[in-house]
């Protein structure tokens, strides 16, 4: 036997010096990882919120939005001019409404003989599809034909982005009054302003939203003096002159407030027109303009105009894409991976099984695209777009994943418990169903909604079996032409239209949602089922 | 003094007598062979078992006395690399024979394991799950009736029998083991294999084993793997010393531990060995 | 046979077995002198013998300990078992030896001097033969001989014979000289303590016989078991 301290010099005990250096080298050493592991954190933290912050920052505009709160005259010879007081009829009679809309609209804001060009700007403020409700609420309701009735009708996404202050730079101006006022509204007005002090702020807020570094940039002015709203065309000191635009058609009274809405861009460079913005205020002002819940965003499907898109179609879509997917891959998976765990011989064949089935979960998605696409569209015959597709290509896609976690939550269960089984005279099959099933669950369930939420954000092998196309209908089933949300992403991130940036964004909250009720249902199944042993 | 000596070799013969006297051999193994995969595990054991009795197989770690344990109930047959030739009759019958099923075998010959290893499900249903898949229970009553039994043999039933819904696992170490052997009881066997029973336990609870398994031996034929060599002594009447896969010496535990033929024997046993 | 691997537990053992054999050295001697005291009538070494008996106590009770001590902590089995056994019995009867040599020492201190000559070299001569006998009978217990065993049992015999013509012989001087009957029948008693010493010596050779074979038996069975074994080495 020999004593640890056996080998010290006889002067000291075994707190040595050079110990001491080492000991202090491993606090070092140790407190160095601590540190590492925290920046580590610190890193993932700020990026998730980073992530997070920017993504709800650009959805934020895109969960309310702006509607034109209108009080309609459902006139029958619009919607129902044959009389035939048909709902499918009138449903489907967009036109009718769209045009009544227009009129009653031409009829509030427009003189006797508009320009076209006047027209198409006042009929711009809305979307041609935004009088669908309104049909389907008329077509429901035979008896609201011929009375007045209001609606939510959507305004343009545009307009719906200018008011949430997109579209251009602004700046707003109270001045203090008029001095004099000359011209008609047809022909051109001359307004003097008050005092030498409000055109001198008039001048500074245009010079400073007028950007120096881009030519043909300048900034644009709309007056509104009373009741009526007035484009700049220049000013020279205090003298301004001005086109009539929108709102009463008479010149204002000398005690009339004026005020100057500066705008950064003149109207040849955005999309919505100084005269769609005077209407707009107009309307603001008499509190027919107000912000709602954007409930479209979830009950719409899928449209070529913004302000009208939905995810609706996409996440019935999901939700079926996902059930097939389930269905394939969770029975299959589990299934396969029970029978190599636990029955399958240990030979040449079962270990190359394994190796295959470990480079499978390596496979890059896109290839079960093209194998989904090769073998149920071209080969077995079945339709495009659909869900069952997608769901089996999918299917395909997480099995790999879903028999590896199961094999791993199936080996995790300890041996002692086949053992005790058998030793009571259970069959292999008993003693893996009645114990070592109900014990390996709990990962098991966790592996395949694991499996599950990574087909829900796949996108790409979906493209190649034609999922992306335009689906304007909730399916019916998994026979039904359908999109799915990650897809639906992606298109709505390629869409021209500046609106489609929050609706993108939201649309990526509704899928994250999903995620994280997905991966809550995995915590929970675990929670319930896991038990000690 | 003189008289001293005279004593002891009386007292010695007579037990000898009770001891190997005739009773019933109730597991014959003859010429068992094991090997894995082409490692020889078991060299041609021969080993007759005596029914209501308990056999001890002792040995150093890898001796095969487990491996031999496992043929018994063909517990082996579960690995898949194990071959196991040989006959071992129980009551006249050849158990290695094909047409024996070992899930009929094994209800028959009932085993615990090392670590105490309830189902993680609750008291009732530990004792409960032989009996069901056996069909030994045609009602609720009269699987109540072979739970408590069952638990009153393994002397479990006072401590448990307010909890029966209680999880197994909830339970202490050495109440785990006695749950465990409950759950071997349940289902009736006549023989009940023991693969170190005690070793994860506590000294009291292990005193309970076997102060259990000694009641047991008036009903069942007992055959236990140890490694305490003390508690071989303790509970045995007959011992078998396994020496790297062969059957060393196998006899009565008081000529084993008083006075072994063989010198492995002698040398394992007084802690010499190596 | 191979040391433990617990190494301690051998040493205790060696330790214990060289206890007894100086024991046994001491009992050797204290017959030795206890017998020449009488024969010399040296009163002297009669109480010097007599004091020596509390060493034998002393060691027996150390020898006890060490056993008690092997038996709890040790967990002797098989061989060893039968080691700390045998010790146990070796205690007790070298103990007994020394509580015979002393009591042959205070008969000593008893006799007048003028014993019968005759007598008197009779209990020197059994002395011999039995100091002898228990010294064979010490190594056999050393060298864990059952041969040396099997002499030692032969002795008995003739000491036996010693002490029964030495009785007789006694017994006719005492009738002759009746005075001389206190001090003869101490020397009787010192012969019967001789030949009860020889007793113990035996005892010692039956234990070294069971602590070797693990058999308990008696002499006729030994000389039978050896002849067997003479005859072949079926065992």
């Amino acid at each position: 036997m020999s004593s640890p301290t056996a080998d010290t010099p006889a002067t000291g005990t075994f707190v040595t010096d050079e110990a001491l250096k080492r000991l202090k080298k491993r606090h070092a050493a140790e407190m160095r990882f601590k540190f590492y592991g925290r920046a580590a954190i610190g890193i993932a933290i700020i990026a998730l919120v980073t992530l997070l912050v920017s993504i709800f920052g650009q959805a934020s505009s895109a969960f309310s939005r702006y509607v034109l709160s209108y009080d309609l005259n459902i006139e029958a010879s619009y919607v129902d001019p044959e009389g035939t007081r048909d709902p499918q009829a009138i449903e489907r009679n967009v036109s009718g409404f769209n045009l009544m809309l227009q009129d009653q609209l031409a009829d509030e804001f427009l003189s006797e003989d508009p320009s076209r060009n006047v027209q198409r700007e006042l009929y711009g403020l809305f979307t041609r599809l935004a009088v669908l409700p309104i049909a389907h609420h008329t077509a429901q309701n035979m008896q609201t034909i011929g009375t007045e009735q209001v609606f939510n009708v959507a305004l343009a996404d545009d307009i719906d982005l200018y008011l949430k202050g997109g579209v251009t730079q602004r700046k707003s101006l109270d001045l203090s009054g008029l001095s004099r006022v000359s011209g008609s509204v047809e022909s051109g007005v001359t307004l003097v302003l008050g005092t030498q002090e409000d055109a001198a702020r008039l001048n500074e807020a245009l010079t400073s939203l007028t950007r120096q570094d881009v030519e043909d940039s300048s900034a644009a002015a709309l007056i509104q003096a009373g009741q009526t709203w007035f484009r700049m065309e220049n000013a020279e000191g205090r003298t301004l002159q001005l086109t009539y635009l929108a709102g009463a058609r008479t010149l204002p009274q000398a005690d009339a407030s004026v005020e100057a809405l500066v705008l950064a861009q003149s109207q040849e460079n955005r999309t919505v027109t100084d005269r769609q913005i005077a209407w707009t205020m107009i309307l603001k002002e008499q509190g027919r303009i107000k912000s709602v819940l954007n409930t479209s965003l979830f009950t719409n499907s899928d449209s070529t105009y913004p302000e009208l898109a939905g995810t609706a179609a996409a996440v019935v879509g999901s939700l079926l894409t996902m059930l097939v997917t389930a269905l394939l891959a969770i029975p299959v998976g589990i299934f396969a991976a029970v029978y190599l765990e636990e029955f399958a011989p240990r030979n040449r064949l079962t270990s190359l099984i394994e190796v295959n089935i470990n480079n499978l979960a390596a496979v890059p998605s896109i290839v079960f695209g093209l194998l989904g696409a090769a073998v149920f569209i071209n080969f077995l015959g079945l339709p495009r777009s659909v869900p069952l597709v997608g769901g089996l290509v999918l299917g395909l896609l997480v099995l790999p994943t879903v028999i590896i976690a199961s094999r791993a939550a199936l080996t995790a269960v300890p041996p002692s418990i086949r053992t005790a089984a058998l030793g009571v005279g259970a069959s292999k099959t008993q003693s893996v169903f009645h114990h070592v099933l109900p014990l390996a669950a709990p990962g098991i369930l966790t592996g395949s909604i694991i499996g599950m939420a990574r087909a829900l954000g796949e996108t790409a092998p979906l493209l190649l079996i034609g999922m992306v196309a335009f689906v304007a209908e909730v399916p019916d089933g998994p026979m039904d032409e359908s999109t799915v949300l990650p897809v639906l992403i992606y298109k709505w991130s390629t869409g021209a239209e500046r609106a489609w940036e929050p609706q993108t964004a939201a649309a990526i909250i509704v899928l994250l949602v999903f995620l994280v009720l997905m991966n809550l249902i995995a915590i929970i199944l675990r929670r319930r089922f896991e038990r000690r042993w | 003094m003189d008289g001293n000596v005279e004593d002891f070799a009386e007292t010695t013969t007579t037990i000898d007598r009770t001891q190997s006297g005739s009773a019933p051999i109730k597991v014959d193994c003859r010429h068992i062979d094991v090997f894995y995969d082409d490692k020889q595990a078991i060299h041609d054991i021969s080993l007759e078992i005596e029914d209501r009795s308990v056999t001890a197989f002792i040995g150093p770690s890898g001796c095969g006395k487990s491996t031999f344990l496992r043929c018994i109930n063909r517990m082996n047959d579960t690995i898949e690399a194990a071959k196991v030739t040989g006959e071992i009759f129980m009551d006249g019958a050849n158990i290695n024979d094909p047409s024996i099923d070992p899930v009929l075998l094994r209800s028959r010959v009932g085993m615990v394991f090392q670590k105490p290893n309830p189902f993680p499900k609750s008291i009732y249903d530990n004792i409960g799950y032989g009996p069901r898949i056996h069909g030994l229970a045609s009602g609720k009553a009269e699987m109540d009736e072979i739970v408590e039994k069952s638990l009153r043999k393994a002397g479990l039933w006072e401590e448990v029998k307010d909890r029966l819904q209680a999880p197994g696992t909830s339970l202490s170490g050495g109440q785990q083991q006695r749950l465990c052997i409950a759950r071997a009881i349940a289902v009736s066997p006549e023989v009940i294999l023991m693969d170190e029973p005690c070793s994860a336990l506590d000294p009291i609870a292990t005193a309970k084993i076997e102060e259990l398994i000694d009641e047991l031996r008036e009903r069942y034929c007992i055959v236990m793997v140890t490694h305490s060599m003390q508690q071989a002594a303790r509970v045995s009447q007959k011992t078998a010393f396994f020496h790297l896969g062969k059957l060393i010496e196998y006899g009565d535990t008081e000529k084993i531990f008083t006075n072994p033929e063989h010198g492995r024997t002698q040398d394992y046993i007084t802690g010499r060995f190596g | 046979m191979p040391d433990h691997i617990v190494t301690a537990f051998t040493d205790e053992l060696e330790h214990l077995s060289a206890n007894l054999l100086r024991m046994g050295g001491l009992a050797e001697s204290m017959i030795m002198d206890a017998s020449r005291a009488v024969a010399t009538f040296d009163l002297e070494l009669a109480r010097d013998v007599i004091k020596r008996d509390r060493a034998i106590d002393e060691l027996e009770v150390e020898a006890e300990k060490a056993i008690v001590r092997l038996i709890a902590l040790r967990h002797p089995m098989a061989t060893d078992l039968r080691a700390v056994l045998g010790a146990m019995k070796l205690a007790g009867d070298i103990e007994r030896i020394g509580d015979l040599c002393k009591n042959i020492g205070k008969r000593c201190l008893e006799l007048t001097g003028d014993e019968n000559r005759a007598a008197v070299k009779g209990i020197e001569r059994m002395s011999r033969a039995v100091s002898h006998q228990l010294q064979l009978a010490l190594d056999c217990y050393l060298r864990q001989d059952i041969e040396a065993a099997k002499t030692v049992l032969d002795m008995d015999d003739d000491i036996d014979d010693h002490y029964t013509s030495l009785f007789r012989e006694t017994l006719t001087y005492m009738m002759e000289d009746p005075r001389q009957i206190g001090s003869n029948t101490h020397l009787i008693f010192m012969a019967k303590n001789l030949e009860r010493i020889g007793d113990h010596a035996t005892n010692i050779a039956k234990a070294v016989y069971y602590m070797v074979t693990g058999e308990t038996t008696t002499g006729a069975k030994i000389e039978s078991r050896l002849a067997e074994d003479d005859h072949g080495e079926q065992r």
